[in-house]
């Protein structure tokens, strides 16, 4: 018999935790799960061959965490702890219930015997887990949805609410990839060298996917989902430690962190876009600045550039300028004509058209941008009303414009977008 | 070792390869099938006649029903197939990998239900 999958998430905030006057506070114990639950599912994956059953072990030892800790106050290792305390309770479970003929559990105990007992931190294993989560194999939201479940330690409904779909449909989504892991075999280790580029790319995209879902909701009312973002550089971070020798790796860690940097000034308080151009750089986080431009000049000091790494100092750039007006636009013109080379899609020209137009003016860019076959996406159709409203043709300008509000479907931008048309003179 | 079937699927519709492709595909698809055997990949493989040869068998109160034709009247049959064992799903798509470029069409990995254990 199977056990189910391990869809009950661990009381983050049991009542009588905050009632004891702890020595350890309830947000405290759920920091460290935030921390540890990745490398502790990590670490019992391995241990036991099954994710579900890694899964519900971790769950369990938090849940005796959190009866605990208040008053014993947190274990010198946390993680320890929990990944010691996790391998005890399941292998008692299955003890028992391989008493019972339980196939499943026989099998988990045999696979449990094999391994070697290590309760520290043992990184491969994290890093084993995202290359699974991120597996060719498994459908891109799939792998977005488990990388955030297993090694962010969201919930099945946290996922759901940030992917803006039923709790029911996402459980299912997440017990068949699981279930696809199991039965198909997909592997639980570090690609080869000769693999890890391509596989690399996949695990990059996913972490990138999640930033930007987190950045600009692809839809609903509100424009940025902070959390998303926040376990995005966590995951990039994450990472960074666990890859330091790829250079792409620090790139993506870089470009978020120069993004993100801007986040507070992103918006009015009313919730209204507010665009690169016009934002109060006073606001700008400086400490995610210095660290992003520490990171891009450390991949220049390398030399092995990629699209990451150059849409990071393209970031870069953006941020060493005080005003809009300062803004270096020669060199990020020459780092998009660099992206280009390398991936050269109609969305990168689209985006080196912006740079453009503020290089060699307005008409050269819509030239550019006109040449492009991206009908059926709303920034083409905004950037296109722009420039067409630089050079003066507002009566195309107004059409570009309902065009880019036919498929736009975040609240925020869309009202950007009317407020963009309304200030037209035609 | 896990089992995998590797199933080659054909689109109705699509034009027959030319007599030199065919030659072509034949000849991969036997130095592939020597490849699987040297490494141990192996286990069985084979190509099928057309859907059009096929019957359908299936019980209707009580009674065993035949019907001419394919299963499903569908765009895509299977045109023959591996099994294979390997040791994860990373080999299986190894193996497909070679498998779909040396028929020229596309190929569906699928693993095998665990045997039951005695």
């Amino acid at each position: 018999m199977r056990r189910s999958g391990g869809g009950a998430s661990i009381p983050r905030r049991a009542p009588g935790l905050i009632r004891r006057a702890p020595a350890v506070s309830g947000p405290e114990i759920e920091r460290v799960f935030r921390e540890e639950y990745g490398r502790a599912v990590a670490v019992l994956v391995r241990t036991f061959g099954d994710i579900d059953i890694a899964e519900e072990a971790v769950q369990d030892a938090f849940t005796v965490a959190a009866q605990r800790w208040p008053d014993t106050g947190l274990p010198p290792s946390p993680a320890g702890w929990i990944i010691t305390t996790a391998r005890r309770r399941a292998i008692d479970r299955f003890r028992s219930d391989a008493a019972r003929q339980d196939r499943h559990a026989k099998a988990a105990l045999l696979h449990a015997g094999r391994e070697p007992i290590e309760d520290g931190p043992v990184r491969d294993d994290r890093l084993r887990l995202i290359f699974t989560c991120c597996h060719p194999a498994l459908a891109t939201d799939v792998q977005v949805a488990l990388t955030l479940r297993l090694l962010g330690g969201l919930s099945t409904g946290e996922i759901a609410r940030a992917f803006l779909v039923p709790e029911a449909t996402m459980a299912q989504r997440l017990a068949r990839a699981k279930g696809k892991i199991r039965d198909a075999g997909i592997p639980y280790r570090v690609p080869a060298e000769t693999e890890l580029p391509g596989r690399l790319a996949s695990v990059l995209a996913v972490i990138y996917l999640i930033f930007n879902e987190g950045y600009v909701a692809s839809s609903g009312d509100v424009l940025v989902r902070d959390d998303l973002s926040a376990e995005a550089i966590r995951l990039g971070r994450l990472l960074a430690e666990l890859l330091p020798a790829e250079p792409e790796v620090l790139g993506l860690l870089a470009l978020m962190l120069l993004v993100e940097a801007r986040r507070r000034s992103r918006a009015t308080a009313s919730g209204e876009l507010v665009l690169l151009a016009d934002q109060d750089r006073s606001r700008w986080d400086r400490t995610l600045i210095d660290e992003g431009q520490a990171i891009v000049r450390a991949c220049l000091r390398r030399n092995q550039p990629g699209p990451y790494q150059i849409q990071a100092a393209i970031n870069a750039v953006h941020t060493d300028a005080t005003d809009a007006a300062g803004t270096d636009w020669h060199q990020i013109l020459q780092l998009y004509d660099q992206l280009r080379s390398m991936t050269p899609t109609p969305v990168v020209a689209l985006n080196r058209a912006v740079a453009l137009a503020e290089v060699e003016g307005a008409a050269v860019a819509l030239a550019a941008v006109d040449r492009l076959n991206l009908d059926g996406y709303y920034l083409f159709h905004a950037i296109r009303a722009d420039l067409l409203s630089r050079v003066g043709r507002d009566a195309e300008a107004r059409s570009a414009y309902a065009a880019a509000l036919a498929l736009a479907s975040n609240a925020v931008e869309r009202r950007f977008l009317e407020r963009a048309r309304d200030a037209l003179n035609i | 070792m896990k089992r995998y079937l590797l199933s080659v699927y054909h689109v109705d519709g699509e034009p027959d390869p030319s007599p030199e492709a065919m030659q072509t595909i034949y000849r991969d698809v036997d130095a592939l099938n020597k490849e699987m055997q040297a490494a141990g990949a192996w286990v069985f493989a084979g190509g099928l006649h057309p859907e059009t040869t096929a019957s359908v068998l299936r019980v209707k109160n009580g009674e065993v029903l035949t019907t001419d034709g394919p299963f499903v009247e569908g765009k895509e049959h299977i045109g023959g197939f591996w099994v294979i064992q390997a040791a994860d799903l990373d080999a299986a798509l190894a193996w497909g990998a070679k498998a779909t470029r040396a028929c020229a069409a596309p190929v569906e990995v699928r693993p095998f239900q665990d045997e039951p254990q005695g």
